[in-house]
C-alpha cells in the first residue's frame, strides 16, 4: 500500500521509450502511483515487477470469489469499519447446514424452507444463498446427500465441510464445476487442502482452536502461495466468535495486517444452540459487524424477514439511497372507484407510506414517479418532484384507465404544487393530504366517506 | 510473525446514569469502548431491558400478548406489578397511549393519578411514554412529573418544540431523567442536547433517543447517525454527546407490515407472532451492538431472548 512514483519508477525500465503514451518513465510512474494511470500501459515492465506492485497496491481486505453462475458471489473487500465512512461493499451471505447425520425428514424439511423463502424486496431477490454440507461420520449417506441436493436444481453456492481429504476429493467430483467452498483445513491437513484446491482455486476455510493460531495457520498458507481464503471465527462462545470477528477485521484495515485480511465465517447455527430467536438476535450483530457467510439452523420468514431486510440497509451505499421503481401500485385492492396518492420514489418513503395506507384498510393507488430516490422535500427542491413531473406521470402511466374516482391525494409538504397539478390535469381535484405519513390512515379513511358514503370499509 | 491483539481506546466516556430509586434502581451507560468491546476497555454498566406496557387496554396489540394480559390489562396498576413478578425486566415503561388527542384524550391530571399509583406499586424503575404530540405531552409530563416526584423516572421524550416545559419540570424542579428525543441525525441530537443542558438540566439527567426505526425500514440511517455519535462521544470526547441512548424498540417493530399482518392476509409468512417476535429481537440485537444503552420491547419471548443475547455478550 501507499507506493510513492519514485518506489515506481524503480520498477519501470527506465528507458524513457514514450510507449506509455507519457513522455518519460518517471512522469508514468507519478500518474501510476495518483491512481490516474494502470500499470499495464507499460510493455515493457517485468512480470516479477508486476507482481511485486499488484501486492503492494493490494487493498488489505480480499475478495474472494464462491459458486458460479447465477449463484456466483463475492465476499470480503471492505475498506471501512464504519459504512459511514464509505460503504461496505460486499453483503453477507446466509447459509442454512444440512448434516449426514440428520433423518431424512429433517434433511426434507430444509430444502423445502429454502425453496420457500424467496421473495423480491425493493428489488432484490431474498434468499438463502449457501447450502452447507457437514460431514457427520457417514460416507455413503454423505456423497448421497450432496448428489440429491445438487440433482435437486436448487440455486444453491455448496460448502462442504469435511476435515478427511479423501472424502473430499470423491464429493469434489460432483461440485466440481460449481466452485464450492471447502471449509475444514486445519493445521493438521492443510498442506493436503491446499494440494486438493489449489488447481481449481476454490476458497478454503480455515479454523484453528484460538485467534493466534488462526493467524499462524493463515501464515503457513500463504507461504504456500494460496490466497484463496475465508476464516472460521470459532463457536466456543458468543463472545469469544464476536470479538475474533472483530478482531480479523481491524486487524486487517486497521493494523494493515493482511494476514487477516480475509471474510469471515460464522455458525450462528451453533452458537445460538437451538434457540430460534437467539439465532436471530445473533444473526444481527453479524449482519452488523463483520460476518461475510452467516450459517443458520434453518430458514423461514420470521427469520428472512427481519434478517434479509438488516442485510439490506446495511448494505446500502449511503451515498445512493435506496429507490423503488417508479409505477402505480394498487394497495388493499385498489378498484375501479379508488382515489389516488401520490409520493416520491425514495424507498423508506414509499415503506412508510404503504405501511400507512394498508394499515388505513382503505383502496388507494400509490403513483411513484420517478423522483430521483429523494425525499419528498429534497425532491421538490431539485425539481424532480413537481407539479408538471407528477401530472405527466399520470397521464403516461394510463391512471384514468385504471380509477373513474378524479381525486389525487399530495404530500402536505408539497402543498404548493396543488394549482400547478390541476392546471395540467383537467378534470382532476388536487387534494393536500397530511404532512406526516403517521396521519394518513385517519385521512385516508374521512376520504373514503366522502368518495363512498358509508365507507368502502367495514 | 506472532498476532498482537488490534486494540482501539478512546479518550471519552458515556455518562453514567441512575433510573428509579431504592434497591431496584439501575445504572445505563458509563463505557468508555464501543459496544461490547470488552477486548478494548471498560464496557460499562450492562445494557438494560424494559417492558411496554399502557394505559388503556392493549386493542391493537397481537392476541397472544392480549391473552397473557387478559387479566391485568384493564388495570395499568395490576399489569405493571404483573409484569415485574412474572417477567422481572430491569425497568417498565408505562406508555400513555390513551392521553393521545387523536384517540381518548385522557387529562393529564388522569394519567398523573395513574402514573403515581404504578410508580408507589412497584420496585421497578418506571418510564413513563407520552403520546408524540408535543403539546399534549409537554403538559402531560409536567403533570406526571409532579405527581411522581422522588422516583426518579424517565420521561420520553422531550423534543425540540417541547423541551422548556419538559426539562423544566421534568429535570429541574422534580429531578427525574428527561430523554431527549430528536429525528435520526447527529447535529439534531446535537443541538437538542445543548438546548436542555443551556436550560439547567444537568448533563447526567438527560439519556437520548436519536430516533428509533425497525430493520428494514430505513434502520441504515439509525445505525449511521448512533455510530457517528459513539465515535464523537468517545473518541473526540464530545461531551455534548456522551449520554446514554434508550430506545423504544417495540414502539416501532409491532407497528410494520412483518408485524401486523395477519396469517390470513399473509399464508406463506407462517405464524404472525413469530414474525413479530423476530422483528422486535432482530432491531434490538442490532441497536445493542451499535450503541443503545436500554431498549424497550414488549413480547415476553423477546425480552427473555435479549436478556440472553446481553448476558453471552457480557460475560
Amino acid at each position: 500500500m501507499g507506493l510513492t512514483g519514485l518506489d515506481i519508477f524503480k520498477l519501470t525500465p527506465k528507458k524513457n521509450c514514450k510507449d506509455c503514451g507519457f513522455p518519460t518513465c518517471l512522469a508514468f510512474s507519478m500518474k501510476v502511483a495518483s491512481g490516474a494511470a494502470e500499470i499495464e500501459k507499460c510493455p515493457h515492465i517485468s512480470s516479477d515487477a508486476l507482481s511485486k506492485l499488484a501486492e503492494a497496491t493490494a487493498p488489505p481486505m480480499k475478495t474472494i470469489t464462491i459458486g458460479r453462475g447465477e449463484t456466483e458471489y463475492k465476499l470480503g473487500g471492505e475498506t471501512v469499519l464504519y459504512r459511514h465512512e464509505k460503504t461496505f461493499v460486499n453483503r453477507n451471505r446466509f447459509a442454512v447446514l444440512l448434516c449426514d447425520s440428520m433423518d431424512d425428514g429433517e434433511i426434507e424439511s430444509k430444502l423445502h424452507s429454502i425453496k420457500r423463502v424467496n421473495y423480491i424486496r425493493i428489488g432484490e431477490e431474498m434468499r438463502v444463498e449457501i447450502i452447507a454440507f457437514k460431514y457427520g461420520g457417514n460416507r455413503k449417506r454423505y456423497v448421497n446427500l450432496i448428489n440429491k441436493v445438487k440433482e435437486s436444481g436448487l440455486k444453491l453456492t455448496y460448502m462442504l465441510i469435511c476435515e478427511d481429504v479423501d472424502l473430499l476429493s470423491e464429493v469434489l467430483k460432483i461440485v466440481k464445476d460449481d466452485n464450492p467452498i471447502v471449509h475444514g483445513t486445519t493445521k493438521e491437513n492443510y498442506r493436503d487442502m491446499v494440494n486438493l484446491v489449489k488447481s481449481n482455486k476454490y476458497v478454503l476455510g480455515l479454523k484453528a482452536p484460538s485467534l493466534s493460531e488462526l493467524y499462524d495457520l493463515v501464515g503457513e498458507i500463504q507461504k504456500l502461495d494460496y490466497k484463496e481464503l475465508i476464516l472460521d471465527v470459532g463457536s466456543n462462545s458468543i463472545k469469544e466468535a464476536f470479538q475474533n470477528t472483530v478482531q480479523i477485521r481491524r486487524t486487517a484495515l486497521k493494523e494493515g495486517d493482511r494476514t487477516f485480511g480475509y471474510p469471515s465465517i460464522i455458525f450462528v447455527n451453533q452458537l445460538a444452540r437451538n434457540d430460534k430467536f437467539m439465532e436471530i438476535a445473533i444473526s444481527s450483530l453479524f449482519i452488523m459487524k463483520y460476518g461475510s457467510i452467516i450459517v443458520l439452523e434453518d430458514i423461514d420468514y420470521a427469520r428472512a424477514l427481519p434478517l434479509f431486510a438488516l442485510r439490506q440497509n446495511i448494505f446500502t451505499d449511503p451515498q445512493r439511497p435506496m429507490r423503488v421503481e417508479p409505477d402505480i401500485y394498487s394497495i388493499n385492492n385498489a378498484d375501479d372507484n379508488s382515489p389516488v396518492l401520490c409520493t416520491v420514489d425514495f424507498a423508506l418513503t414509499y415503506f412508510i407510506v404503504s405501511g400507512e395506507i394498508e394499515r388505513s384498510k382503505v383502496p388507494v393507488y400509490l403513483a411513484i414517479p420517478d423522483a430521483g430516490g429523494l425525499s419528498v422535500l429534497t425532491a421538490w427542491a431539485a425539481g424532480k418532484f413537481s407539479g408538471l413531473s407528477i401530472a405527466k406521470f399520470i397521464k403516461e402511466m394510463g391512471v384514468e384507465e385504471r380509477t373513474n374516482c378524479r381525486k389525487l391525494v399530495i404530500p402536505g409538504k408539497v402543498a404548493v404544487l396543488k394549482g400547478d397539478i390541476e392546471d395540467s390535469l383537467p378534470g382532476w381535484e388536487v387534494i393536500v393530504g397530511t404532512d406526516e405519513a403517521m396521519h394518513l390512515p385517519r385521512f385516508l379513511r374521512e376520504l373514503d366517506k366522502e368518495i363512498n358514503g358509508a365507507g368502502s370499509i367495514a | 510473525m506472532v498476532f498482537r491483539e488490534s486494540v482501539k481506546k478512546f479518550t471519552g466516556k458515556i455518562n453514567e446514569v441512575e433510573m428509579g430509586v431504592g434497591e431496584r434502581a439501575i445504572k445505563i451507560g458509563g463505557e468508555n469502548v464501543m459496544p461490547f468491546y470488552s477486548f478494548d476497555g471498560d464496557i460499562g454498566n450492562r445494557p438494560r431491558i424494559g417492558m411496554e406496557i399502557l394505559d388503556v387496554y392493549p386493542e391493537s396489540w397481537i392476541g397472544s400478548l392480549k391473552e397473557i394480559y387478559s387479566d391485568v390489562a384493564n388495570n395499568p396498576v395490576e399489569w405493571a406489578k404483573y409484569v415485574e413478578k412474572k417477567f422481572n425486566p430491569d425497568f417498565i415503561c408505562l406508555r400513555f397511549e390513551g392521553a393521545d388527542p387523536n384517540g381518548l384524550d385522557k387529562s393529564p391530571e388522569e394519567c398523573a393519578e395513574i402514573a403515581k399509583a404504578v410508580a408507589e406499586n412497584i420496585k421497578l424503575p418506571l418510564v413513563v411514554a407520552g403520546t408524540n404530540n408535543h403539546g399534549k405531552d409537554s403538559v402531560l409530563f409536567e403533570e406526571v412529573a409532579k405527581a411522581v416526584d422522588g422516583k426518579n423516572v424517565v420521561l420520553l421524550s422531550a423534543v425540540e418544540e417541547n423541551y422548556k416545559s419538559v426539562g423544566a419540570a421534568g429535570g429541574m424542579v422534580y429531578k427525574h431523567k428527561v430523554v431527549a428525543e430528536s429525528s435520526v441525525d447527529i447535529n439534531l441530537a446535537k443541538q437538542l442536547n445543548i438546548l436542555i443542558n443551556q436550560l439547567g438540566v444537568k448533563s447526567e439527567n438527560v439519556i437520548m433517543n436519536v430516533g428509533c426505526a425497525a430493520v428494514g425500514y430505513g434502520f441504515e440511517y439509525v445505525v449511521s447517525t448512533i455510530d457517528r455519535i459513539r465515535l464523537a462521544a468517545l473518541g473526540q470526547n464530545d461531551k455534548t454527546l456522551q449520554m446514554p441512548i434508550i430506545l423504544p424498540v417495540s414502539f416501532e417493530t409491532w407497528e410494520i407490515k412483518e408485524s401486523i399482518a395477519t396469517e390470513e392476509q399473509m399464508p406463506e409468512w407462517g405464524n404472525q407472532e413469530e414474525r413479530g417476535i423476530g422483528l422486535e429481537v432482530s432491531t434490538a440485537a442490532s441497536l445493542l451492538t451499535v450503541g443503545a444503552n436500554a431498549v424497550i420491547l414488549r413480547h415476553p419471548k423477546s425480552v427473555e431472548t435479549i436478556n440472553g443475547f446481553i448476558r453471552e455478550l457480557t460475560a
